[in-house]
């Protein structure tokens, strides 16, 4: 049987050489995020801003937005949103936070049933409270903020630390486009978007790490070689793992986001949006970078200035250590700090 | 590495059949469950998986103690406090007790009488002290000798008294609640001043707001008559006409006297109405109120609003009465609620809510059912299609990942949320990914030219250490997303975290047993891989 091969056999492609192309547009991209969210502000949901969501469902028919509309406008709630959602029947009315408190915000949704009641079934209610919403932004960010410090302190202790440092850059990198995003197509942002971005934190590490994990082990492995030259070679050699595992989670993504219903929906196109991100940084923004920070391989030049010139000769070193393969006994004894790989 | 130990494998097929076991009782329907259920003892009931308030509807409401209110009282306390002190050594003042935000001042002219009353109020702070239990003192004395004493509640007293309030709120709420007669519950104190009530597959969220959101406290006083000192009496509103009523501030009886409270009907009229009964001394202070005052309006006040206030015709000595007010046999139910549950020690807001209708629940967990089968479908016929054999393999391990996850979170008694179900879809996706690295690597180790057998045991091996890091760091943001989230949120970082977990015993060893048992059967002569 012929089997599927989404990456082909034994790629060279000079990935370093992209870091020329590749840092500008991150940080074009970077800059864009960062004024988007600045100045086109982010649909926040009401875990972040309060206010109330009242999900309806026509008792019969379908549901009316503009009459919804009008009932709505007469309550006098401030500002509401009403919008189709889902399927034909249903619809969503949401208002902002009411002057006069929580105890104004809970009489105002009772007004909105009243009012509905005789053609509408109430599917979902949630209102959130000021204070409740502040501390809710509090908790994610800190959340965000505290992940990345505790990984980076992993990688520092489980590798050199430039790896832990690139790690950490690359994986802010797509947090800020990530945020920008949300901003840019407007999804809803709520828990569940501290949620996403967490695990996208946790995916593009996954990715990185990877990486890393093979830089590493090949630069024990090729002493005399370029840090740019082993860069390329371990995004190559580890490059089919990189396509097959970003389709298979894309692919259960996409069958959330197709099936998952409406309120896991800006979830899982974040998740998307954030695989993408993740495995571009971990080859184009996260590699590079360690040649930045200067890292070296033990006894190789500087890497960085010659990486071109030498892309043509990987092929020699290679093919020099591969009849040898059960030698990691000297390559661990030199491993320094790092700690040995299990092989 | 081919070789595995015996006890290895009776241990991952125990696991396995022991997860399969304790999830298949969550995959009956519910009436089978039942069925089932109904034949064993209590102890053998299977536990089936928890669903979240998102999923089989319900209402999460976030209470918060009204900390102005608490103050406000405290305060009101106070003055009487000081007005009984500076009346038992007969101080004189001058000016009156001047009531503030936080407590009360007054002006003593005369050091003596100065000297005289401030033990007792340092005795007054004491008492506070001992009944809240706070460590550092409830009330700030502050004397700033031209005369003027002022004595207020300290930040520490007013965090104590939310403190007090909220546990003795839990209390009262989880009576109130019982009454309505749902199962299972949940009221949790929340901080210092919050409480989250999370009631399961409610059908009328409305009541249980109305019940929550009310003090109800109740109590009996006396219409204020013409030329009454207007020092005694209050205005307060009316919940049947427009307009205040004015009443003695006089409290007569109190609701605490109360023993039982139960709805029914008017005798001559058929209005529902409210009938209560009072204990011994309630019922003596009631029936001596009635009979000194025949001819005069009795107020029934609720949380500061006059409710009725009927005419006292015949003296009440039988302890027991009813209050009407033009209820609806809802609001007759819900106040005999109330006022059997007990009042409130403190005003409580609703600060936040989230009521899920069942309709909507069920559409949600059909959903996330929809979505995983159709994720783990995809995934499994991509695995099978660019891996072949070891593609199977990879596959019974997913399966009985997913079943490991459902068993944990079933036996953790952790709750299933929407969130959650994203999360194991997700973990579908990234369970895979271990198999992926220790195919690719065994993949190039047989194009590099090692053996068979040596490629396999590279392919784990290197892989293994890979694998460890990138889940720590995964696991890592799992973790600090379950203390820092809520509710749902932290339903899907247990599910991300199990399913992290599992990874690591099912995609590595489980995987490498498959491949060692199939490798000494088939024997191949190049990986088909």
């Amino acid at each position: 049987m012929k089997l599927l091969r989404l990456a082909p056999e034994n790629t060279k492609f000079p990935f370093m050489r992209f870091r020329r192309v590749s840092y500008p547009m991150s940080a074009a991209l970077s800059i864009m995020a960062v004024l988007l969210f600045v100045f086109v502000h982010m649909n926040f949901g009401i875990d972040f801003a309060g206010g109330t969501v009242i999900e309806l469902r026509a008792k019969g028919g379908s549901a009316e937005v503009g009459t919804l509309r009008a009932i709505a406008e007469k309550l006098s709630l401030g500002d509401v949103e009403v919008q189709a959602f889902g399927s034909q029947a249903d619809a969503t009315l949401r208002f902002g936070l009411q002057p006069g408190g929580d105890v104004a915000q809970q009489a105002a949704v009772e007004r909105v049933r009243n009012a509905v009641e005789n053609d509408y079934d109430v599917r979902r209610v949630e209102v959130v409270g000021p204070r409740v919403s502040g501390e809710l932004v509090q908790s994610g960010t800190l959340g965000v903020v505290l992940s990345i410090i505790a990984v980076l302190g992993y990688l520092w202790f489980r590798f050199e630390w430039q790896f832990a440092i690139s790690a950490v850059i690359a994986t802010m990198h797509d947090l800020l486009l990530t945020v920008g995003f949300f901003a840019l197509t407007q999804l809803e942002f709520n828990t569940t978007s501290i949620a996403a971005i967490l695990t996208i934190v946790g995916y593009s590490l996954n990715e990185t790490v990877v990486v890393l994990d093979r830089i590493r082990e090949m630069m024990r492995k090729y002493k005399k070689m370029s840090t740019a030259q082993i860069i390329d070679m371990s995004i190559n050699a580890v490059l089919p793992r990189t396509i097959m595992t970003a389709t298979t989670v894309f692919l259960a993504l996409l069958s959330l986001a197709i099936f998952g219903g409406q309120v896991i929906r800006s979830f899982s196109f974040a998740m998307i949006w954030g695989i993408v991100v993740a495995t571009y940084s971990s080859v184009f923004i996260c590699s590079p970078m360690l040649i930045y920070l200067g890292l070296r391989n033990e006894d190789g030049e500087r890497a960085g200035a010659s990486a071109e010139e030498e892309a043509e000769k990987i092929e020699k070193p290679k093919k020099a250590a591969a009849p040898a393969p059960a030698k990691p006994g000297p390559a661990r004894a030199s491993g320094k700090k790092t700690k040995p790989s299990t092989a | 590495m081919l070789r595995f130990a015996t006890w290895k494998i009776v241990a991952i097929l125990g696991m396995t059949f022991a997860a399969i076991l304790v999830v298949a009782p969550s995959l009956l329907s519910p009436s089978s469950y039942e069925a089932l259920a109904s034949k064993l003892p209590d102890w053998a009931r299977p536990p089936t998986i928890v669903l979240g308030l998102d999923l089989q509807g319900g209402s999460n409401v976030m209470l918060e103690v009204d900390k102005p209110s608490v103050l406000h009282t405290l305060a009101m306390n106070l003055r009487d406090d000081a007005r009984r002190i500076l009346r038992e050594e007969k101080v004189a003042i001058t000016g009156g007790i001047g009531q503030q935000a936080r407590g009360v001042q007054f002006r003593v002219p005369d050091a003596a009488d100065r000297a005289k009353i401030m033990p007792k109020l340092k005795a007054l702070a004491q008492s506070y002290s001992n009944r809240l239990g706070a460590g550092a003192p409830p009330l700030d004395i502050e004397d700033s000798g031209d005369g003027l004493i002022r004595v207020t509640v300290t930040d520490t007293g007013l965090t104590e008294k939310v403190r007090r309030a909220v546990d003795q709120s839990i209390e009262v709420i989880r009576r109130r609640i019982d009454q309505l007669g749902t199962r299972e519950p949940s009221i949790q104190r929340q901080g210092d001043d919050r409480i989250v009530v999370q009631v399961p597959g409610l059908q009328d969220p409305e009541q249980l707001k109305t019940i929550l959101g009310q003090t109800a406290k109740l109590e009996f006083r006396l219409v204020s008559e013409p030329g009454e000192n207007p020092a005694d009496v209050e205005e307060l509103e009316q919940t049947e006409q427009a307009g205040k009523i004015g009443v003695e501030k006089q409290v007569m009886v109190q609701g605490e006297d109360l023993t039982d409270a139960q709805p029914g009907f008017d005798q001559r009229g058929g209005e529902p109405v409210v009938n209560f009964r009072f204990n011994i001394k309630g019922a003596q202070k009631f029936g001596e109120v009635t009979s000194k005052n025949v001819g005069r309006l009795f107020a029934i006040v609720l949380d500061n609003k006059v409710i009725s206030a009927p005419r006292i015709l015949t003296p009440i000595t039988g302890g027991s009465g009813q209050i009407s007010g033009h209820f609806t046999v809802e609001q007759a139910n819900n106040l005999s609620i109330l006022l059997r549950a007990g009042a409130l020690p403190a005003k409580l807001n609703i600060v936040e809510e989230r009521t899920v209708g069942p309709g909507l629940g069920q559409d949600s967990i059909d959903a996330g059912k929809r979505a995983a089968y159709v994720g783990a479908g995809l995934v499994v016929v991509y695995m099978l299609i660019t891996y072949g054999v070891f593609g199977v393999f990879a596959n019974l391990a997913l399966f009985v990942h997913i079943a490991i996850i459902f068993a944990g979170l079933i036996l953790l008694g952790s709750t299933l949320t929407l969130p959650g179900i994203a999360g194991i879809v997700l973990t579908i996706g990234m369970a895979v990914d271990s198999n992926v690295l220790i195919y690719e690597r065994i993949r190039e180790e047989q194009h590099a030219g090692r053996s068979i057998l040596a490629s396999l045991d590279a392919g784990f091996n290197r892989a293994f250490a890979t694998i460890v890091d990138s889940n720590v760091t995964m696991f890592v943001a799992a973790a600090i997303l379950y203390f820092l989230g809520s509710g749902p949120v932290r339903g899907f970082a247990v599910s991300l975290a199990l399913g992290i977990l599992t990874t690591i015993v099912t995609a590595v060893t489980m995987t490498r047993m498959m491949i060692a048992v199939w490798y000494h059967r088939a024997r191949p002569t190049r990986l088909p891989i």
